[in-house]
């Protein structure tokens, strides 16, 4: 198959439309304004509809008609503007609406930088909207699964009705890569019988909503929602694994910092320290039965997470290897970008009790 | 010989659900309204509703038509992702005053500044009604409500906003009209700019939105027939009557 050059966030936006995405709700905010721009160019191409909206919170909730009117409809932003997302994300949870929103995140918090992060990770696995919610999160660690990614987003999306995160950060976006646009396999999707598209006076009004009038009823309708919860925790859990068998030192990282990762891994296995990584690709629901298992072989000596964080993910590996082995960690935040060396040196001092 | 003919039943806009609404609220009649211009329009089957965050946050039950429930003030931003992916369908939002005029005020200005398709039915009471009366936007200078209990200061929260002017100052915006619900001629004047606002929308003029000055008995603390004094007393003369804006054929009325 033929490779191109391609840009992560315009691949992003392609693989969108070649999954049936024809609706694209937007702000612009740096560095993720190539997915907007893109799909303003080629979405009428496909007799779709890209409006710029004037905010990020009309944007979402934009998203949230066009989702119950039955399309396949996306939003994508940056991190300050996807914190406004927020009320628009668990609104749609609530009322149960497939959407795909992609996050290329930078530095914060507040303002923070256009340079790449991973400081979102909490807003992006725990919800950062109200109420009892989950929704799928998928962080891609090139610009090939970054298209892939989300392209399979909106299957995920439709399947359960719940709006799906790709969550990358701005290195992915912004920088071009070696991909193929290969055809990747399709869900059978029930019929969307649900949507809001007018009776035609040929069956019962449809209603979207999210509000119950009794605790009783919200209860029913969250319990409802965990059922769904469950079942992405069954099938959606995907991650990758490299390294050697035997390892004494197991990384945990995702996205960008998977691939510094993997060149401190180099430098260490040089030096005589043997290593293996999990790169978790599913952030929610989080690969955390594998990473256990990972941490328990006697050859691991201790599980050591990289972010471009000070500290997020590390939670949830601690929580994986619930204290089976050490658990280290090392960032970089505010669009630093750590070298694979500083990375090396970190884990090495950790794993030698320095 | 006798005969028997049906001289009035309720319109099939609306469903059987029995409406929550406070003794002497006007949002009955304003929805009885709305159902039955979209009946008469043909247009129910075709239609698709956006309910608002407030009293009328129950309308999705109440309408006889699909029908979506938007976040608070962000209706017309739901309708505008409705209308753009059925665009031959008639959507309209219901909306009060604090989720219009307060926190959904940049959904409702840039809606009508794109010319969007739909149709905005905005009830202006004056008062946050569901959360018991707090001080709207759109609450005089002067009325007393629980968060401004000495009365609305001009000095402290400034003057009341008139939305259909505001929204009329924009191009996108078709047509504006302001009614009232309190007597027969202003119901059936209202009826008729409902109509036309869907109509309009129907034939793609852009932005349509009626403004409907209504009571709240429960929360203005005052009796039905004695809310509607008020309202003639205080509200006409700072929300005057009558279309603001008219786009179309036959153009602007005085």
């Amino acid at each position: 198959m033929k490779k191109e050059l391609w840009k992560g966030n315009e691949a992003v936006a392609q693989a969108a439309i070649n999954a049936g995405c024809r609706y694209f709700f937007g702000y612009p905010i740096t560095p993720q304004n190539e997915i907007p721009e893109y799909m303003a160019a080629h979405l009428p191409e496909v007799g779709g509809c890209f409006l710029q909206s004037e905010s990020e919170v009309a944007a979402i909730n934009m998203v949230y008609g066009a989702a119950g009117a039955g399309a396949r409809v996306m939003t994508s932003s940056s991190s300050p503007g996807i914190s406004l997302k927020q009320e628009g994300i668990t609104y749609l949870v609530g009322s149960e609406l497939p959407a795909v929103i992609v996050n290329a995140m930078r530095g914060g918090p507040g303002l923070g930088t256009i340079q790449p992060a991973q400081g979102d990770y909490f807003q992006a696995t725990r919800g950062g909207g109200n109420g009892d919610y989950r929704t799928v999160v998928l962080a891609p660690s090139s610009v090939q699964e970054a298209a892939d990614l989300t392209a399979e987003a909106f299957d995920i999306a439709d399947q359960y009705r719940n709006p799906v995160l790709v969550l990358m950060d701005g290195m992915i976006g912004q920088m071009m890569e070696a991909m193929t646009w290969r055809p990747l396999p399709r869900r059978e999707l029930p019929p969307k019988t649900w949507a809001t598209t007018g009776t035609g006076g040929r069956r019962e009004k449809n209603i979207i909503n999210s509000w119950r009038s009794s605790g009783a009823l919200l209860e029913e309708h969250n319990l409802h929602l965990a059922e769904k919860w469950r079942a992405m925790e069954a099938r959606e859990v995907r991650w990758e694994e490299r390294g050697a068998e035997g390892a004494q030192l197991l990384f945990v990282a995702y996205g960008t910092t998977a691939r510094l990762v993997a060149g401190a891994m180099e430098q260490l296995e040089a030096r005589g320290v043997r290593c293996a990584l999990l790169r978790p690709i599913s952030l929610w629901p989080y690969p955390a039965a594998r990473l256990r298992a990972l941490a328990e072989q006697p050859s691991v000596r201790a599980v050591f997470a990289v972010e471009l964080s000070l500290g997020q993910m590390v939670e949830d590996v601690r929580l994986a290897v619930e204290g089976v082995k050490p658990v280290g960690f090392f960032g970089r935040a505010g669009g630093a970008i750590p070298t694979p060396r500083e990375i090396a040196e970190h884990a090495l001092d950790f794993l030698e009790g320095r | 010989m006798s005969s028997v003919s049906v001289v009035y039943a309720k319109s099939l806009g609306l469903t059987d659900k029995p409406m929550h609404y406070c003794p002497g609220c006007t949002h009955g009649l304003v929805h009885k309204l709305v159902a039955e211009c979209l009946v008469e329009l043909g247009e129910l089957e075709n239609t698709v509703g956006v309910a608002p965050v407030g009293c009328a946050g129950y309308a999705y039950d109440y309408f006889n038509c699909d029908m979506q429930q938007a976040a608070h003030g962000r209706a017309p931003a739901v309708a505008t992702g409705i209308k753009r992916v059925l665009p031959d369908r008639t959507v309209f939002t219901y909306q009060g005053d604090g989720d219009l005029a307060a926190i959904g005020t940049a959904e409702i200005v840039h809606a009508a500044m794109r010319g969007e398709k739909i149709t905005t039915i905005f009830i202006n009471n004056a008062i946050y009604g569901m959360t018991g009366g707090q001080m709207a936007p759109t609450t005089l200078v002067g009325q007393r409500a629980t968060t401004a209990p000495q009365g609305r200061d001009p000095g402290h929260y400034g003057y009341p906003i008139r939305m259909a002017e505001l929204l009329s100052t924009l191009d996108g915006t078709a047509y504006a009209e302001r009614v009232t619900v309190v007597d027969l001629p202003h119901l059936n004047r209202a009826k008729q700019a409902i109509k036309k606002a869907f109509t309009l929308q129907r034939e793609g003029a852009g932005f349509t939105f009626v403004e409907v000055l209504s009571i709240c008995p429960t929360n203005w603390g005052m009796a039905p027939l004695q809310a509607v004094d008020w309202l003639r007393e205080h509200m006409i003369p700072y929300y005057p009557l009558g279309v603001v804006k008219d786009s179309s054929k036959g153009g602007e009325r005085a």
